[in-house]
């Protein structure tokens, strides 16, 4: 569904991310994994086209999209769910959610899918006419799932969903990320949280300095040595 | 609402105000215009600019060119500034639309500063430092100059509420908050700024070119500005309120009235710029959304004294 290639992302002349390549097959949780300033967010970033990209080509079902401009990729079925939320803080929940759903057949099925949002986050039915900037830390990331979710995405892209959030809660995100994979979105994670996005993901990749240094199952990462000690401290 | 206040304005030359009070009024109108333009692009787009000199003047002087150059009436500078400074502001955009916060900011602190400077030096076109003044001013009275400014301004209003209130301004709003979520939402971010500051200038544009009919004269300092104008501007929405609909026009009356009155104190008229200072900082230590937008806190406040 998703396929990079060997590219190479710089800020300026910093070179940030170093000839990745990665997959992610339909219906798929594919989690990439690193410490801080690995080059997680960035390698995000580029896939929603924020950042281009200076060598390689990222494909989307097949279709080079490296150069296409970012607002045209979630009418593609690309959408990402940004770091620390990103809300619209001085819109009401309903707004942001609207704003999920700007375009297309996602317009057309707004009510629906606002239902079905609803249907996994009933929080946020309660809190529809609240303002976004007033939710609670777990709240505002159920509304910005529910955001990526609204624009019918094939895949749907997490970075850092667990930043800032109490442990019971990230369970919970874990959780909900388990069931948008049921309803048949293929999901892609950037996170920090090694040790649940492993147990979470079918597959995971494990970014260093801007290189991707290992690969595989969630399984088999969480039982790597290296993996172990440089990240679960174990 | 707006509509009693339209009366009463509409109504206002009929009451037989002195030519000084209605010159002030005018300006205040004049200046509402300006602060509701400004107020699209910073206020609900969010994009902060320290250049709508840059608008203002080339809008008088296309008003001034036509009568200088092509001999015919400086009244069409009003509708015919709006596509010139739409392919302005197009063109400016198109460079300082690409950066941003304070980025944006200072290379449009430049922009009218490069306009201002450009004005100087085309002598044979703008008329450079002498300026363009008009030898015959249309009206000695001032009725038929406040309702046309006041016609400028309800469309604005109007113009600025409806854009707000549609889908559009969903999306400036949604730029402002956060460019890269709503690029990632399929909002062509680029082209809503563009159409932003493209409406914001057209408008800011149309104010001065009744500026250079009402004023008669024109020259680069006057309306390429940097302190006259596009720093007032601000100052008007700041104190009035940002992403206010009634605020650049609450700004706009304290604005105008303040500076003639502090102007009018002997000994201290130069120093109206530090009073300016003196007002903004207090405004954005207690009434950071303007007066308009903390009304109820400044409500409070005040019924706090008085207990």
């Amino acid at each position: 569904m998703l396929e990079i290639r060997g590219i190479d992302v710089s800020y300026g002349d910093t070179q940030v991310i170093r000839d990745l390549s990665l997959e992610v097959r339909k219906g798929e949780v594919v989690a990439l994994i690193g410490a801080n300033g690995a080059g997680k967010s960035t390698t995000l970033k580029t896939i929603s086209g924020l950042l281009r990209a200076r060598k390689g080509e990222i494909l989307f079902e097949g279709t080079p999209v490296h150069k296409a401009e970012a607002y045209k990729l979630i009418g593609m079925g690309l959408s990402l769910c940004p770091e620390a939320r990103r809300l619209f803080v001085e819109m009401t929940v309903d707004e942001n959610l609207d704003m999920g759903s700007l375009k297309g057949e996602a317009k057309r099925q707004r009510q629906r899918t606002k239902e079905a949002v609803f249907g996994l986050f009933p929080r946020l039915k309660e809190r529809r006419r609240q303002i976004a900037g007033t939710l609670s830390g777990g709240e505002q990331q159920m509304a910005a799932i529910g955001r990526g979710l609204m624009s019918l995405p094939k895949l749907l892209m997490f970075d850092e969903p667990s930043l800032g959030l109490a442990p019971i809660l990230v369970r919970e995100i874990f959780d909900i990320i388990k069931k948008i994979r049921e309803d048949g979105t293929t999901v892609l994670i950037v996170e920090q949280n090694v040790k649940q996005s492993l147990a979470a993901a079918d597959r995971a990749y494990v970014l260093e300095t801007g290189r991707l240094v290992m690969q595989g199952t969630g399984e088999a990462l969480l039982s790597n040595e290296h993996v172990r000690t440089a990240y679960l401290g174990v | 609402m707006p509509f009693v206040i339209l009366a009463i304005l509409a109504a206002l030359p009929l009451t037989g105000l002195s030519s000084y009070a209605m010159h002030l009024v005018i300006l205040v109108v004049m200046w509402s215009v300006v602060g509701m333009a400004w107020n699209l692009l910073g206020g609900y787009c969010g994009q902060v600019s320290f250049g709508h000199a840059a608008y203002f003047g080339v809008g008088a002087y296309t008003a001034g060119i036509l009568y200088t150059k092509m001999a015919i009436s400086p009244w069409w500078g009003v509708p015919l500034s709006i596509p010139v400074v739409a392919l302005f502001s197009f063109f400016l955009g198109y460079i300082v639309l690409r950066l941003r916060g304070p980025f944006f900011a200072l290379a449009t602190l430049a922009s009218g500063e490069v306009m201002r400077v450009t004005a100087e030096n085309l002598v044979d076109f703008t008329g450079g430092t002498l300026g363009i003044m008009i030898q015959e001013r249309t009206w000695v009275e001032k009725t038929w100059y406040y309702y046309i400014i006041l016609l400028v301004a309800t469309v604005t209003f109007v113009l600025v509420k409806k854009l707000a209130e549609s889908k559009l301004g969903y999306y400036f709003v949604a730029i402002r908050e956060d460019q890269d979520a709503a690029e990632s939402m399929g909002i062509n971010t680029t082209l809503y700024k563009t159409l932003a500051l493209c409406i914001s200038g057209c408008l800011t544009g149309a104010a001065g070119a009744f500026y250079m009919n009402y004023m008669g004269y024109i020259d680069p300092n006057v309306v390429f500005a940097l302190h006259d104008i596009s720093i007032i501007t601000i100052m008007i929405v700041m104190v009035g309120g940002v992403a206010t609909y009634w605020g650049p026009v609450v700004g706009a009356v304290i604005m105008v009235l303040l500076a003639e009155w502090i102007r009018s104190i002997p000994g201290l008229g130069t120093a109206h710029y530090t009073f300016f200072g003196i007002l903004l900082i207090i405004i954005i230590i207690f009434l950071p959304n303007g007066i308009v937008g903390d009304f109820p806190k400044l409500k409070r406040l005040l019924k706090l004294q008085k207990a």
